[in-house]
């Protein structure tokens, strides 16, 4: 912002703080009964004290030829921001500003700008007019000019009609004051993409913003677009950033695609951390809705949708953390919540947090065919293997229970029984058929733990709820040292 | 609401208009905006409007309070005669001027202002309004009396009838005495006792 418009933008925005402190006080010596109240309570009060109250009306129109002035000067400060913005969209040199203003067209999303003039066919008489900014704008200025000259001392004296009504203008002049900031044109680069390419830093490199091995990266404003991954089975994934999002694990939002449908709003749970700079979401083609979601996600050539976001929600699993042993059993979609968990777990053990009693972690997931989640694969893979890295192989103990399948398949997986991976996972647990026998899992797990408290939670059906409630009560030993295992059927 | 006259308001607003006019044209003048030849046309355009307004004419009713120094414009303004008297004239010439500054982002403020000066004008206009300069008042001199002569003798004086009856004579004598002796009208007895 700096680079094209220097000085003329600080003055505008001076000058726009001190309009509204002086809007804010130019109602208040005219409130009348305001006043007389005050005179009425500030009897016990000095005289001096209730000398200012008789002066009301000059300090009204002292305050009003400030309003005035620093009118003025907020007008003049933006034509001439205007004028520079108007400049760089038409420059056709390389330089700092041209590649600022053209944003939007390289990210090919419709909201990352930051030029306001987003063509170079826009006149600045256009964008005037057509932005609410612009429009009250002009609207306030000319209800306050029509109010100062009929205050005028000669016709307040001899045509007092007239001034009084004019003045009633005031309403208009607050209500386009108070719509006046509401598009938000001008923006803050967010905070992640200062941590990654500071002004100071990359103001200078601007032509080697497109290399990916550059420092610098294209600056990502208030309103960029997100991050789409596709994945297998028609899974999208999109990661996203807002300013002032905090989330935790297991948490949800209502997401809404105006372009698609202005009234539906879908939940969606969060999959990842908290740990992580962006928040993202993993839709799976399952309806209208989605369908045409993923398609026009899909479209390389037509700028990216808008997305809103509400939220997050939900309850806060962070019971999970606060286990020695965690038992996470994930039933079909209910393994989305485990997604966040499992990176927020992760992450937590790398840093070595000390708050994360977890030890040890045995996931269980069932579900009929892996297709639709392919992205929880991926990301048990990439687990696997960044434990293998920091050496702590025996962490995450994860079974895959794949209730839907038929005597192909588990003819290939005897077949391929030696293979160190599973064929169908690429994990290197190997892939159970059918559903878990969970008395052999519970007394697996209250030998191997003899002395721990054990976490059980559930995402799925009622019926393996209350399965897993029967084991639990059964496998927690009569003495409190011993084993205990307590259920939390977590309704994510 | 029918003593408004709406010339009065009008020629504020116009005023205004003016110095808007030349303001938002000095802005586009010295940044060198696109088509800054506007805001030269504007900063003329606001000069003549406010000369023009400044003269503020006179109320049908009650004194008018003249404004400092405008009795120079007004002397030329009323040399126009009735193309500055009517009001017909001055909306639709306000009108004029106003719609080449529209072009321009800088000075369409002053555009908008200066025809809303000249809505009100027609409406003064129509009500049959007109510009009337205002004349200085004659200032009613006192009559010239004959001066009076200050008095010639002394005080104590005797009042004015006791001089009065034998006027002439006393009169000439005191002019012919000049300044003599003191003739004493009341025979003044010097008692030493």
């Amino acid at each position: 912002m700096k680079t094209g418009l220097m000085t003329a933008l600080a003055m505008a925005r001076a000058s726009a703080r001190c309009l509204n402190f002086n809007s804010m006080l130019i109602l208040v010596p005219v409130c009348r009964n305001l006043l007389s109240f005050l005179r009425g309570t500030c009897s016990f009060c000095s005289r001096t004290l209730r000398k200012p109250l008789d002066h009301n009306l000059t300090f009204h129109k002292l305050v009003a030829y400030m309003i005035c002035i620093f009118t003025a000067i907020h007008i003049t400060a933006h034509l001439f921001n205007f004028e520079r913005y108007s400049r760089s969209q038409q420059a056709t040199d390389v330089s700092l500003a041209s590649i600022l203003s053209s944003l939007s067209r390289n990210e090919k999303a419709e909201d990352s700008w930051l030029n306001p003039i987003q063509s170079p066919n826009m006149t600045v008489m256009y964008v005037t007019f057509t932005s609410i900014a612009g429009l009250t704008g002009v609207i306030g200025t000319i209800a306050l000019i029509l109010m100062v000259t009929s205050a005028m001392e000669f016709i307040r004296r001899n045509y007092f009609e007239l001034f009084w009504i004019t003045h009633h203008l005031f309403i208009i002049y607050f209500l386009c004051l108070a719509l006046h900031g509401i598009s938000g044109i001008v923006r803050g680069q967010m905070k992640e993409s200062m941590d990654e390419s500071h002004p100071h830093k990359c103001a200078q490199s601007f032509e080697k913003w497109d290399d990916h091995d550059s420092g610098c990266r294209h600056p990502r404003f208030k309103g960029s677009p997100p991050e789409v991954v596709m994945h297998p089975s028609k899974v999208l994934e999109l990661q996203m950033i807002k300013q002032g999002f905090h989330m935790e694990v297991g948490q949800y939002i209502f997401v809404k695609c105006p372009s698609i449908s202005h009234l539906e709003w879908h939940p969606f749970t969060l999959t990842s951390a908290p740990e992580e700079d962006f928040f993202s979401i993993h839709i799976r083609a399952a309806g209208n809705w989605t369908e045409n979601l993923i398609r026009a996600f899909e479209q390389q050539h037509s700028p990216v949708p808008r997305i809103k976001v509400d939220g997050p929600f939900g309850t806060v699993s962070e019971d999970v953390f606060q286990y020695e042993v965690a038992v996470l059993v994930g039933a079909g979609i209910g393994v989305t919540p485990f997604a966040s968990i499992l990176k927020s777990i992760w992450y937590k053990f790398q840093r070595g947090d000390h708050n994360l009693k977890t030890q040890k972690i045995y996931f269980y997931w069932i579900c009929r065919e892996t297709g639709a989640f392919a992205w929880f694969n991926d990301l048990l893979i990439s687990l696997e293997q960044e434990m293998e890295e920091l050496g702590k192989v025996g962490f995450l103990n994860y079974h895959l229970f794949l209730t839907g399948w038929d005597s192909n398949i588990a003819g290939h997986a005897a077949l391929n029984f030696d293979k160190a991976t599973d064929i169908l996972t690429g994990l290197k647990q190997k892939t159970y058929f059918g559903r878990p026998k969970w008395d052999n899992e519970f007394s697996t797990i209250a030998t191997a733990h003899p002395k721990s408290v054990v976490g059980v939670f559930l995402c799925g059906p009622p019926t393996l709820a209350k399965n897993l409630r029967k084991c639990c009560h059964q496998y927690s030993s009569m003495d409190p040292r011993k084993v205990q295992f307590y259920f939390n059927k977590e309704n994510f | 609401m029918g003593q408004i006259e709406w010339a009065m308001w009008a020629n504020e607003q116009a005023l205004a208009s003016g110095l808007i006019l030349i303001t938002g044209g000095i802005v586009a003048t010295t940044g060198r905006f696109a088509q800054w030849y506007f805001g030269a046309y504007s900063i003329v355009a606001g000069v003549f409007v406010c000369l023009l307004e400044y003269p503020r004419g006179k109320r049908r009713k009650g004194s008018t309070m003249e404004r400092c120094g405008q009795k120079y414009m007004a002397a030329v303004v009323k040399l126009f005669g009735p193309l500055t008297r009517n009001y017909y004239v001055r909306a639709t010439l306000h009108l004029l001027l106003a719609v080449p500054a529209g072009f321009l982002l800088a000075t369409i403020l002053g555009t908008v202002c200066l025809a809303i000066a000249s809505g009100i004008y027609l409406l003064a206009a129509i009500r049959g309004e007109q510009w009337m300069p205002i004349e200085p008042k004659p200032k009613e001199r006192p009559q010239v009396e004959a001066i009076k002569q200050p008095p010639s003798n002394p005080p104590p004086r005797p009042p004015v009838e006791a001089r009065k009856k034998p006027s002439e004579e006393e009169e000439a004598e005191a002019a012919a005495a000049g300044g003599g002796p003191q003739v004493n009208p009341v025979p003044v007895t010097d008692e030493v006792v």
